[in-house]
């Protein structure tokens, strides 16, 4: 499997990301809360630069027994990123589109190896 | 520059480019060989407010500019009724909050400069440019303030932005329609100004269109060969839509919404049969709303004939006569939408959109990539019925090769 070094350790610190080319697809590499994602960076609606916009948590509606509804929250474990052309938003720990789980964009496994951070394509 | 997320948290991010911002969609164009391929887009924006002392000295009115001068000059308030939703969902459309970091050189102004950036990455040949704030002009109680922001406007526009532009933008201005006189006079001194397509109703209103007072205005867009155009919007503060809390909800029924009442007037008074040489352009509403209301009407006219004593035909195939634009294509259906495509005729009526840059534009592979289009269809919502309907030219020799193959004639 074709390996990729698109970053120094030291220079994808915890909430940064890079944008690289692998082969004929353009990646975004994440490191959030320790772990390192990497996704497609075409959305899966129109084409645009996905991993490019904001990250952010979820927003949950919460539902109180009685039904009611206790307004709007930010969700303490879920984290999205959003395509900046239209909102798309994606699950940043599955690259799955959270409107339509069944949409995933392609994710390639990275490693962290003797100070480098690789993409496996 | 910093963009605010959850919690406070801060997503450092560069400056704007639009160039780079859609550099996929540069790529979508090279690859679908969209250079080659006319495209005219019939609905795209720019921020006027942006530019408002600029605009602003074409008042006519001195108390109404002063008035209005001043507001601006201090910072306070807003000068049009105000939308109480956030177009850019709290920042993830990141071309909102980063608008003001895009740099542009000297020269030709620089919304002429942003607008050919994002043409040249969509493989746009030719745009409609229509305003942003200015959609809810109509909804003021004070119709001589409507009068003069229109007017002062169309004279900015016409006379400092269009001639800029190298004939690559051209509009349909807005009508003060609250007031059919002023109208009539927009369309007597704009009419046959260069880069002027025609005039639009800005449909974020509840006027009656069939009302006698405005024949006068169709007749002389008509005379003039030029274009009618209804532009729909967002109005949550709108009676109906009071209870909507979200403006996911404002803008999916908003927007139909107003070009649904205006064309059940249109329709069911006869206009068509009034002025059948007018070209009538419903724009920004999607598509869903049309096949719905040409069912709904063609219903009633069977029962109820009597109430359309003008027309001699069933209401859809007026709707059929009329021109749509593409944008926001709802595609989540893909039957649905090829059999709205067969209902209105799309292969001559509808017209591609991108509505850039506003939050749900649409790129031209949006109509490339329907699978049930033929090419000529393609070829043709996405230039060739707009070139036809404004009298535009081919920019390339490979594009007018391909406008004469798929050519309707």
């Amino acid at each position: 499997m074709p390996e990729t070094c698109v970053a120094k350790s030291d220079d994808l610190k915890d909430g940064d990301r890079v944008i690289v080319r692998i082969g004929r697809d353009e990646v975004g590499v994440f490191r959030h809360k320790g772990s390192l994602r990497a996704y497609s960076n075409y959305c899966l609606h129109a084409g645009g630069p996905a991993c490019e916009g904001l990250i952010i948590a979820k927003v949950e509606e919460r539902i109180l027994p009685d039904k009611t509804s206790d307004g709007l929250y930010f969700s303490k474990d879920e984290t999205h990123f959003v395509c900046p052309w239209h909102g798309y938003e994606y699950d940043l720990k599955t690259g799955e589109c959270v409107g339509n789980r069944k949409l995933k964009l392609r994710s390639y496994e990275v490693i962290e190896r003797g100070g480098d951070i690789i993409v496996v394509s | 520059m910093d963009l605010i997320s959850d919690r406070g948290n801060r997503v450092t991010v560069e400056e704007l480019n639009t160039s780079n911002l859609l550099k996929h969609a540069r790529e979508q164009a090279d690859r679908f060989g969209l250079d080659d391929i006319l495209v005219v887009d019939v609905d795209s924006h720019h921020y006027e407010m942006e530019h408002l002392d600029e605009v602003l000295p074409f008042v006519e009115n001195d108390v109404l500019k002063q008035l209005l001068m001043s507001n601006r000059a201090k910072g306070r308030g807003s000068l049009l009724p105000s939308e109480t939703s956030f177009q850019d969902m709290g920042g993830r459309i990141t071309r909102y909050p980063l608008r003001h970091s895009e740099k542009t050189g000297p020269g030709k102004h620089r919304d002429v400069q942003l607008g050919n950036r994002w043409m040249d990455a969509l493989g746009v040949d030719y745009a409609c440019l229509f305003p942003t704030q200015m959609l809810h002009v109509g909804l003021t109680t004070q119709p001589d303030l409507e009068n003069n922001l229109c007017w002062a406007y169309n004279r900015w526009l016409t006379e400092k932005i269009l001639p800029e532009t190298d004939d690559r933008f051209f509009s349909m201005l807005c009508l003060p329609f609250n007031d059919p006189d002023a109208s009539l006079r927009h369309v007597e001194t704009f009419g046959g100004r260069k880069g002027v397509k025609g005039f639009c109703v800005t449909a974020i209103r509840t006027l009656p269109v069939h009302h006698n007072s405005y024949m006068k205005v169709y007749r002389a867009i008509e005379e003039r060969g030029l274009a009618l155009s209804f532009h729909s919007g967002t109005n949550s503060a709108e009676p109906l839509f009071k209870s909507l809390n979200r403006f996911a909800t404002v803008h999916a029924l908003g927007f139909p919404m107003y070009n649904i009442l205006h064309m059940a007037n249109w329709v069911t008074n006869a206009l068509g049969e009034r002025f059948p040489k007018l070209p009538v352009i419903w724009i920004e509403a999607g598509l869903a709303w049309i096949p719905f209301l040409m069912q709904r009407l063609d219903h009633e006219y069977m029962l109820r004939t009597s109430e359309y004593p003008g027309l001699r035909k069933p209401p859809s195939d007026y709707m059929r006569d009329m021109y749509y634009s593409s944008q926001p294509m709802e595609v989540t259906d893909m039957i649905q939408l090829e059999s709205t495509f067969r209902m209105i005729n799309a292969e001559t009526q509808l017209l591609y959109a991108s509505d850039y840059p506003h939050w749900d534009f649409d790129v031209p592979s949006s109509v490339l990539n329907l699978p049930f289009l033929s090419e000529r269809a393609k070829h043709n919502i996405l230039g060739g019925n707009a070139a036809r309907l404004f009298d535009l030219k081919p920019r390339t020799a490979a594009q007018k090769k391909n406008l004469e193959l798929h050519s309707r004639a």
